[in-house]
């Protein structure tokens, strides 16, 4: 521990992962700012993981700020809020935040500008609320992880019968280049986000909580560690963790803090972890501290294509091409419009798409800075190995490529291809240009659509041979009752016959 | 405004397979000029016919796999094995040696096993051992060393391209063994041999030339390392399996064993530790696994030199191991990141 108080971290090493230029200071010496309200607020009906959101509010209905609009169903459900009061429109198919480019039925709120508040709850005090609140409270807010991966939050703190939680972990490890919206955030609301560290602490109902700081963010990690000392939060530590490319991956960040490595088939929880991303963590503050529910997050808008990059609070359906022109718009041709990181966004092809949850960052790049996709560049791989020198989670790339490219998908399975995390560090290094994680996930895909295939042929094979029995049966069943009809009738005939003849025997 | 598509991720990446073929080039001219100073300027021909010889050849094979030629010859991958072949075989050995080796590698080992990327044998070692196997006269006739610096060049072209040597000379007068070569020949003709009085001590290695060869393929290489163009397991591999073998052989018996030292600058063991086995193509690809494919080399390379039927081994036992690479690959995959140790 040095003198500020702060654990530099010393410990565990991350295995692989790429020094990136961070290229952060385009956005992080800027205070967030407010933006406008859009004319238009998008909310694709389906989410990340394609579940489907039913929405709850009718075309021509006027829907106030913070009034459920749509919600999915299941255990995985969550809610929809309008970020701004205005009409609903009729849905129309629009292009959505996907990797895909493709289109998708969109809730659409033409807003008035009024701004008009439900009524929100009268904000109580956390220290009343039960676990169960608690985790009640954040799904009705509509939280879910704001780091990327967007899984309801309310799952991931409710305490369970199979589990011991022992350790809370924030992540505050923003590793990808150009991002800046979690170190505002620390920044700028560290007492906030230490009371919705406390919130959670509650509703997990333990006392360990660790927030991982990448080094090259020391006005964060002051901010943070100054906030503990006012609050006398002593539990919380703050850990700073080297500022590596992927260092803040979920089971890389957890690996660094606590040396525990998560199950390749399983997840934080099973080895006593919950983690959660810092826009999360204020989300938690905003709705259990504020009353408020989720329509805004933190985004940063950036890159070199940007003319005033900065992070701004942007109301969930904001198209982005609202953002950029709040940021001064774009300064000249650009060649790509990254959602998300350099290392692990998707491209749009047009900015009219609306902001979701997860997304933290746009990112607006010149063809200096990024690849131009082109086939022709890819050349055979030599087996180098860099691929192999950089994966953080100790795969061989070179030899799941290899199988990949040879359709063995079940061996890329024996190679760990569903431990890829898909970070994108061996694309970087790859001398011959192949696009890995491209094919890392189209063999997941294939895999999981041979699975689909492979259930669908035994439910249909277990179908065939139920229906193939009943007829066994049902034919066995006919055979029987004509032969019961057929024996009565023989009896029948035979008392009719021995009865006639008793008649004749008797005249 | 219209954005491209394109997958994550998005940067630019790093490495090309050209700049490292270059780099590997690059690390290799120093040990040419060795070469041509203590064996004369026939290196530079016999480089120039291989380069001719692996383009030509790679970009027919190219076009009757219907590919594209330039891009695929501007891997610069042909070169690199061209250039090690040519340096590989004596500097006086006659053109169609050179050439007929050069086709070989390239179009029988290299094109027809799929092209780069996709061959099982290193071209160049399967095109020297080739060579070795089908001409061992030529491939054993090493220049007296400095004996060639007083030639013109002239002579030296007409030796290569019509085998005619000036008045006077005979094949015999102008070559010499090889300090392997001598360890062989005296162990055929006695092996009670005391190796000790032979002209084999480490000012020999160096006045002769090979002292200084190794030395400078030990640099280059280090550099290739340094760069991280290619895998230091391998050559340590290499290194310290010939250093442990020779030194305990050595240790028992030195008047039947040469030493250890004699053995890592000798041959081509420097060449063979730091170009040849490297080729990551052919090589076992997980760090273990390479640590295990250099040190079966150089298991391989002690056992050939002292009991085998040639004086050097290098290119046999990478020949060997290359074989062996595909179980070394499936035993040696490294745990995954969250699966049990």
């Amino acid at each position: 521990m040095d003198q500020d108080g702060v654990i530099v971290f010393k410990g565990w090493n991350l295995k692989g992962g790429l020094d990136l230029e961070g290229h952060k200071d385009l956005s992080r010496q800027y205070s967030i700012n407010n933006t406008a309200i859009p004319d238009e607020l998008i909310y694709p009906l389906v989410d990340r993981s394609g579940n489907v959101l039913t929405a709850l509010a009718k075309t021509g209905e006027r829907v106030l700020k913070g009034q459920v609009i749509a919600g999915s169903k299941g255990v995985q459900g969550t809610l929809l809020h309008a970020a701004s009061s205005g009409l609903v429109k009729e849905n129309e198919w629009r292009m959505i935040a996907h990797p895909s480019g493709l289109k998708s039925e969109c809730l659409i709120v033409a807003t008035d500008g009024l701004d008009e508040c439900c009524p929100i709850d009268e904000p109580v005090d956390y220290r009343q609320l039960s676990a169960a609140d608690i985790c009640e409270k954040v799904h009705q807010a509509g939280i879910v992880g704001l780091g990327g991966a967007s899984f309801p939050t309310a799952i991931k703190i409710t305490p369970n019968n199979v589990h011991t939680i022992d350790t809370l972990i924030i992540n505050g490890a923003e590793c990808e280049p150009y991002i800046t919206c979690d170190d505002r955030l620390m920044q700028q609301y560290p007492s906030e986000i230490l009371l919705g560290i406390q919130v959670l602490l509650r509703a997990l109902a333990i006392k360990n909580c660790v927030i991982g700081i990448e080094e090259d963010m020391p006005e964060a990690i002051e901010a943070i560690q100054k906030a503990i000392e006012c609050s006398g939060f002593n539990q919380i530590q703050v850990k700073v963790v080297p500022a590596v490319y992927p260092a803040g991956g979920e089971r890389q960040l957890i690996y660094l803090l606590t040396g525990r490595e998560t199950p390749s088939q399983g997840f934080p929880v099973d080895i006593g972890v919950v983690c959660q991303n810092v826009g999360t963590v204020m989300a938690v503050y905003q709705a259990i501290v504020k009353g408020q529910v989720l329509i805004e997050r933190v985004v940063t808008v950036t890159g070199t294509g940007i003319n005033k990059p900065q992070n701004m609070w942007a109301r969930i359906g904001t198209p982005i091409k609202d953002l950029v022109s709040q940021c001064g718009g774009y300064n000249g041709p650009n060649e790509r419009l990254i959602m998300g990181g350099l290392m692990m966004g998707f491209s749009l092809p047009d900015d009219s798409v609306g902001i979701t949850k997860a997304t933290n960052c746009i990112l607006v790049a010149t063809s200096k800075e990024v690849t131009k996709s082109s086939e022709a560049e890819i050349q055979p791989c030599i087996r180098c190995g860099e691929c192999a020198s950089v994966c953080p989670v100790n795969l061989l790339p070179q030899q799941i490529y290899w199988y990949s490219q040879g359709g063995a998908h079940q061996k890329c399975q024996s190679f760990g291809l569903f431990d890829c995390i898909e970070c994108g560090c061996c694309d970087v290094v790859c001398p011959s240009h192949i696009p890995l994680v491209q094919y890392f996930r189209a063999s997941k895909s294939k895999v999981f659509l041979k699975r689909r295939e492979d259930e669908a042929a035994t439910l249909a094979k277990q179908r065939f041979e139920r229906r193939d029995t009943r007829q066994v049966q049902e034919k066995v069943a006919r055979e029987q009752r004509i032969r019961v009809k057929k024996l009565a009738l023989v009896k029948r005939q035979k008392e009719s016959v021995s009865s006639s003849a008793k008649m004749q025997d008797k005249p | 405004m219209n954005f491209t598509w394109a997958a994550a991720p998005h940067i630019k990446p790093r490495d090309s397979v050209s700049k490292i073929m270059l780099k590997v080039l690059l690390a290799l001219l120093p040990s040419i000029f060795l070469l041509a100073w203590f064996f004369g300027g026939g290196v530079y021909i016999n480089i120039l016919l291989a380069t001719l010889t692996a383009l030509i050849a790679e970009a027919m094979v190219l076009k009757l796999r219907g590919r594209v030629v330039l891009k695929c010859l501007k891997d610069l991958s042909a070169l690199v094995t061209a250039v090690l072949i040519g340096m590989a075989i004596p500097t006086l050995a006659p053109w169609w040696v050179v050439v007929l080796g050069t086709f070989f590698a390239i179009v029988i080992v290299k094109q027809l096993y799929g092209g780069l990327g996709s061959n099982l044998f290193n071209p160049a070692m399967a095109g020297y051992a080739f060579l070795l196997i089908s001409f061992p006269q030529e491939m054993t006739a090493w220049a007296m060393p400095e004996s060639l610096n007083a030639w013109p060049f002239s002579d030296i072209i007409r030796l290569i391209f019509s085998a005619q040597l000036p008045d006077a000379m005979t094949i015999d007068g102008i070559t010499m063994a090889t300090p392997l070569d001598v360890v062989k020949t005296q162990a055929a003709i006695n092996p009670y041999t005391d190796v000790t009085v032979l002209p084999l001590g480490i000012e020999t290695l160096f006045t002769q030339g090979w002292g200084w060869l190794s030395l400078s393929y030990f640099v280059g290489g280090l550099w290739l390392v340094q760069q991280g163009i290619i895998a230091w397991q391998i050559p340590l591999g290499i290194l310290s399996a010939l250093a442990l073998i020779a030194a305990g052989f050595y240790f028992y018996d030195a008047q039947t064993y040469t030493s250890p030292l004699f053995h890592l600058l000798a041959g081509a063991t420097m060449v063979g530790a730091f170009f040849i086995a490297t080729d990551p193509v052919t090589a076992a690809t997980a760090p273990k696994g390479r640590f295990i494919f250099g040190f079966m080399i150089g298991v391989l390379t002690y056992l050939i030199r002292v009991w085998g039927g040639y004086p050097d081994a290098m290119a046999f036992a990478v020949l060997l191991m290359n074989i062996a690479v595909p179980v070394i690959d499936y035993y040696t995959q490294p745990r995954v990141f969250g699966t049990r140790r």
